[in-house]
């Protein structure tokens, strides 16, 4: 269907207003040659039904997949208060006296995500957690002339992927990686402690728990880190704050992630919510829209959209980052998540995870299965798993994690399995039949 | 220092924040516990806090009211017109929200579910490319911004493959920031080149200016100031013949689209908002999608993975192109952005995508006609979706464009684009876009005649304006000044306690 | 708008006072007006040295932000640590308390570099067309 609003009528009312007889009047302006002589080749007009019919995908049965992107439980309440329509077809907030809803959702946001991870101040959201990342490491270019940047190499193969794009015009600067120990999955620390030794201009940044689900010796990361230029632990399972300590705890400059998991559905790959915490002393060199609290005319409080000079419709080629827009509709699934669930239930939720894992891990035990590491693990660990196995878990409708060798060739065959409050024991025991 | 401020309980938010409802074991959640809870041992100590994490614990009842409450303080294309100029808030099908949640529940590891979703969003990478006339597509940036620089990085990319190192790209004064901004991350110089009195950027200015350190001219068509680019011909032409490249900003494509195609002026890359041109919403801020466009020649570059067909017919994900710009996005891109495009072009056809256009443009001149005796036009080229006026007259009488945009707002509108583009002093940008009812125009039309009347009669009156809307006019220069980001900076600068 | 007789003017809109071999500086009535309500200010370091010509700092309004020109080389004696708390001085009083720095002074010469009072009125009133 279409949805203009105006009949044949009032159209032609507006061609007489106007004095022309029809559209092509309109488009003068445009060289006669590039004027579109035929209709697009677009099929359609298409009703609802049929729409809905051809636009939809069922997910498998049984899913072990993580990885960056997870499935959690989210509450009816989140959907509820997401789909009104004051929210989701709102604009950008730039006129704060229409848009105090928007505003506060976003305050609230950054006042929960501080406390979570014990950091001074959060960004409005960025895309994603990877970007988020290649943000920080602009930052720390920016603001502490950083040379190199140095990336654990078990930090989510996208998120280095896009770093490495965000970053390859900047002359004179390096980005390496600090290998993992191929025992346990956690960063080599002596590699670590030389790197850091050896320039001392150096960015480092670590993900925790990491790629593999290992959960990175951070106070050891953190003492190697007192005299660096600047550091970051990147999260990328947001649920995993229910249970660990604040990353703020270990002193980081920067806390950078994804918090898809609070109230965000995987979406088969996006959106995602990429948050940016950091200490009070970047706040004008950091990336991404800030609310801050005001008051109006008549002294009463109110909020609205600060430091707009570090963004790109001010500062244009010198911003600070060319980002203009938010993850809005997630920010607000995230603050009604985190509202909804409270201290106690993100609690719950994490060690359901954690208990899930080892549910698993212990039933992969009994029957003489190891992992591939031995590093401690929130909900993730990786696993050998051959070509037999994968087929029959496809033929079952279990997709049993996801296919790493691609991104790390000496790890042959492995896979990463993640488990959520989304599985059961029954999801477990499939998983083992085709093992 | 710590800057003191008394706040007395009259001059309290209208709804308070979250943490302020916040008091123990009012949160009675029941989240799923299928696993029996593991006592967590001595292997797993860096797991446990001894803290529960510091969230407000509210009801759920309370949460509903909350949040409903702030909901009520927005507005929202929903409650009425959303004039924004090159922001086209058209209005949101609803069955597209329908469609995009019912991918909620898909992993991107779930590969069986995955062979659907790709092969749909390889349909709609080939319905972009029809409507804008060009070869190839990728979906993956997030927003408009995204597109920019992938879209730069690209041009980057082809150059160094080219063996070149040309440092400069065009950007005419009427761009939007974020081009300047996406070419530096993309390593370029951005230089201004002015657009004329006509409104648009003459050959004859980029005769001048091209040399053999262009990598690209970064154009915006229709412009900003809703002008067609008229000389795009010679323009693309004397950039080819320099070796140059010719990239389009999208933003404004709800003119074009079913009219003209990018792709027949000589553009090589360009951008497309689905959340503008294709119907998505904007949920207060994003997220947004801006998928790229290229020539065959600029194709190797597209970033990673591609959506490729294999020998048995079956799609995946190609992630080892070897002069690809590497990754963009850890996800794929906004997947649900995506499929509520798809739901909309499908709605639309052919046919109705070119009468979207075609109706847009007719609105907008419209009121355009309307308005110009009573605001100053300071372009009379014949404009399409868009236009621009200014405070001039109003000016005159102590009436400035900011004063116009909040008085709009006790009309029940929401202001134009306001101070922008750049180039016009005191610019008001309006886009009214294909879904508005005439009725609603024609209130439009009214309130900013009114508007100028009330100028006239009491140019005074403006400084206690807006008054219908949920709180008085904001004062951007207190929060700029004191910097209160989060609930516990409330307690640290206004000396408030933060919470019970 | 005011333009002090006994002041130097930059392009940039910073104005000196000379004083002996040192030279106060800050930003004229009109560089205020510009920018609207000043709400940051940074400054270099106390001790630094610097070229005229170069930043020295940057200012900030809601609106925008703006580099600081030295309008003499030397090295920075003084800085006003009163407006790093309170901005809005400098829109209050741009010549007075709105001082930003005190220049010690490597060549007074270069002050010839510089307009004086008619020379900035006229300057500005070119700009402000």
């Amino acid at each position: 269907m279409s949805y203009v609003s105006l009949n044949q009528e009032e159209k032609e009312r507006l061609f007489e207003k106007l004095g022309i007889t029809n559209t092509g009047d309109l488009f003068k302006t445009i060289p006669e040659r590039f004027l579109l002589e035929r209709d697009l080749k677009i099929p359609g007009p298409y009703d609802e039904q049929t729409i809905e019919s051809m636009l939809s995908s069922n997910p498998s049965r049984v899913v072990f997949a993580g990885g960056g992107i997870y499935r959690h439980y989210i509450p009816a309440v989140v959907d509820t208060i997401a789909s009104r329509q004051e929210f989701y077809t709102s604009y950008t907030p730039y006129q704060p006296e229409i848009s105090q809803g928007t505003l506060q959702v976003i305050f609230e946001y950054q006042s929960m995500m501080t406390r979570l991870m014990h950091m001074d101040v959060s960004n409005a959201s960025m895309y994603d957690g990877a970007t988020a990342l290649a943000e920080a490491c602009l930052m720390a270019i920016r603001a502490k002339k950083v040379k190199r940047i140095l990336l654990s190499k078990s930090i989510n193969p996208a998120y280095r992927s896009v770093v490495r794009t965000y970053l390859r015009s900047i002359d004179g600067l390096e980005v390496e990686e600090v290998p993992f120990d191929s025992i346990t999955g956690q960063v080599d620390l002596d590699v670590l402690k030389k790197a850091t030794m050896a320039n001392k201009r150096s960015a480092f940044f670590i993900q925790s728990p990491n790629y593999f689900g290992i959960i990175e010796p951070m106070d050891e990361v953190a003492s190697i880190m007192q005299d660096a230029a600047f550091w970051g632990i990147v999260v990328t399972e947001a649920i995993s704050l229910g249970i660990m300590r604040p990353p703020g705890d270990y002193g980081p400059d920067v806390v950078v992630g994804d918090a898809q998991s609070f109230g965000n559905p995987p979406s088969a790959g996006g959106p995602l919510l990429g948050f940016f915490c950091t200490k009070r002393e970047y706040i004008r060199s950091m990336p991404g829209r800030l609310v801050g609290l005001t008051r109006d005319k008549d002294g009463r409080q109110a909020f609205c959209l600060t430091l707009a000079t570090r963004e790109q419709h001010i500062r244009r080629e010198k911003a600070t980052s060319n980002i203009c827009s938010n993850q809005g509709l997630c920010v607000l699934r995230a603050a009604v998540y985190l509202s909804t669930v409270g201290p106690r239930g993100l609690r719950t939720i994490a060690e359901q995870c954690a208990s899930g894992a080892r549910y698993l891990l212990a039933l992969l035990g009994k029957r003489g299965i190891g992992t591939v590491f031995t590093g401690p693990v929130f909900n993730e660990f990786v696993l050998r798993i051959d070509d037999g196995s994968r087929e029959r878990a496809s033929q079952a409708g279990i997709v049993p994690g996801i296919r790493i060798d691609e991104y790390y060739p000496e790890l042959t065959d492995s896979q990463l399995i993640t488990v959520t409050e989304m599985n059961s024991e029954r999801d477990c025991k499939w998983l083992l039949d085709i093992m | 220092m710590v800057i003191r401020h008394n706040v007395t309980r009259s001059t309290e938010l209208l709804e308070p924040v979250v943490y302020s409802l916040s008091d123990h074991g009012k949160n009675k959640v029941n989240p799923p516990r299928p696993f029996e809870a593991i006592e967590l041992g001595d292997v797993d100590r860096p797991l446990v806090n001894h803290d529960l994490p510091d969230l407000p614990d509210i009801s759920e009842v309370e949460v509903v009211r909350h949040y409903t409450r702030l909901s009520r303080l927005n507005y929202a294309i929903d409650l009425g017109m959303y004039p924004l100029g090159s922001c086209t808030m058209k209005y949101n099908p609803k069955i597209s929200e329908k469609v995009a949640a019912k991918i909620g529940n898909i992993h991107p590891g779930d590969t069986e579910a995955m062979q659907t979703i790709l092969g749909l969003l390889s349909n709609l990478e080939a319905h972009l490319e029809e409507i804008c006339g060009m070869d190839a597509c990728t979906l993956w940036p997030a927003a408009g911004a995204h597109g920019e620089l992938t879209g730069m990085m690209i041009i980057k990319k082809a150059m160094v493959e080219r063996g070149e190192d040309r440092r400069e790209v065009l950007i005419p004064d009427t761009a939007h920031g974020t081009n300047p901004a996406s070419c530096t991350i993309a390593g370029f110089k951005a230089v201004k080149v002015p657009s004329g009195d006509k409104g648009y950027l003459e050959a004859s200015t980029l005769r001048k200016l091209i040399n053999e350190d262009v990598a690209a001219l970064m154009i915006t068509n229709p412009n900003t100031l809703g002008i067609f680019e008229q000389d795009i011909a010679e323009i693309s032409e004397l950039l080819h013949e320099n070796g140059s490249y010719l990239y389009m900003d999208g933003a404004n494509m709800n003119a074009l689209m079913g009219i003209a195609r990018p792709g027949e002026m000589g553009v090589d890359c360009m951008h497309l908002n689905l959340h503008k041109t294709f119907a998505s919403p904007h949920g207060g801020g994003g997220p947004g999608s801006g998928p790229v466009l290229v020539k065959d020649e600029l194709a190797p570059y597209l970033p990673m993975p591609w959506i490729v067909k294999d020998e048995e017919e079956r799609f995946r994900l190609l992630t080892n192109a070897p002069q690809s710009i590497g990754m963009i996005h850890s996800g794929l891109g906004n997947l649900s952005v995506l499929m509520k495009t798809l739901s909309y072009i499908s709605s639309l056809g052919g046919k109705g995508i070119r009468e979207a256009a075609e109706v847009s443009v007719l609105i907008a001149n419209y009121m355009k006609k309307c308005l110009k005796d009573s605001y100053y036009l300071p372009y009379d080229t014949p404009t399409l979706h868009e236009f621009v006026l200014t405070d001039k007259y109003q000016k005159e009488r102590g009436v400035t464009t900011m004063d116009i945009a909040k008085a709009l707002m006790d009309f029940g509108f929401h202001p134009p684009t306001v101070y922008f583009p750049l180039v016009v002093t005191g610019a008001m940008m309006i886009e009214p876009t294909e879904t508005e009812p005439l009725d609603e125009i024609e209130r439009f039309i009214d309130a900013m005649k009114q508007i100028d009347e009330l100028s006239r009669k009491d140019p005074g009156a403006f400084s206690s304006i807006p008054r219908a809307t949920p709180v008085s006019r904001v004062d951007e220069v207190w929060a700029a000044r004191r910097l209160v980001l989060t609930w516990d900076m409330v307690e640290s600068i206004m000396g408030e306690p933060p919470s019970k | 708008m005011k333009f002090p007789e006994d002041l130097k003017y930059t392009k940039d809109h910073e104005w000196g006072r000379p004083d002996g071999n040192r030279l106060i500086a800050g930003i004229t009535d009109y560089a205020q007006d510009e920018l609207g309500d000043i709400v940051y200010i940074e400054l270099n370091d106390k001790g630094s040295s610097i070229k005229q010509g170069e930043v020295f700092g940057t200012v900030e309004s809601v609106k925008a932000v703006s580099e600081l020109y030295a309008p003499a080389s030397g090295t920075i004696v003084e800085i006003n640590e009163a407006l790093l708390e309170a901005p809005e001085i400098i829109n209050k009083d741009p010549y007075g308390d709105g001082w930003m720095i005190v220049i010690e002074m490597e060549d007074r010469a270069e002050l010839n570099n510089l307009m004086d009072s008619q020379e900035y009125r006229t300057y500005v009133e070119k700009e402000a067309k």
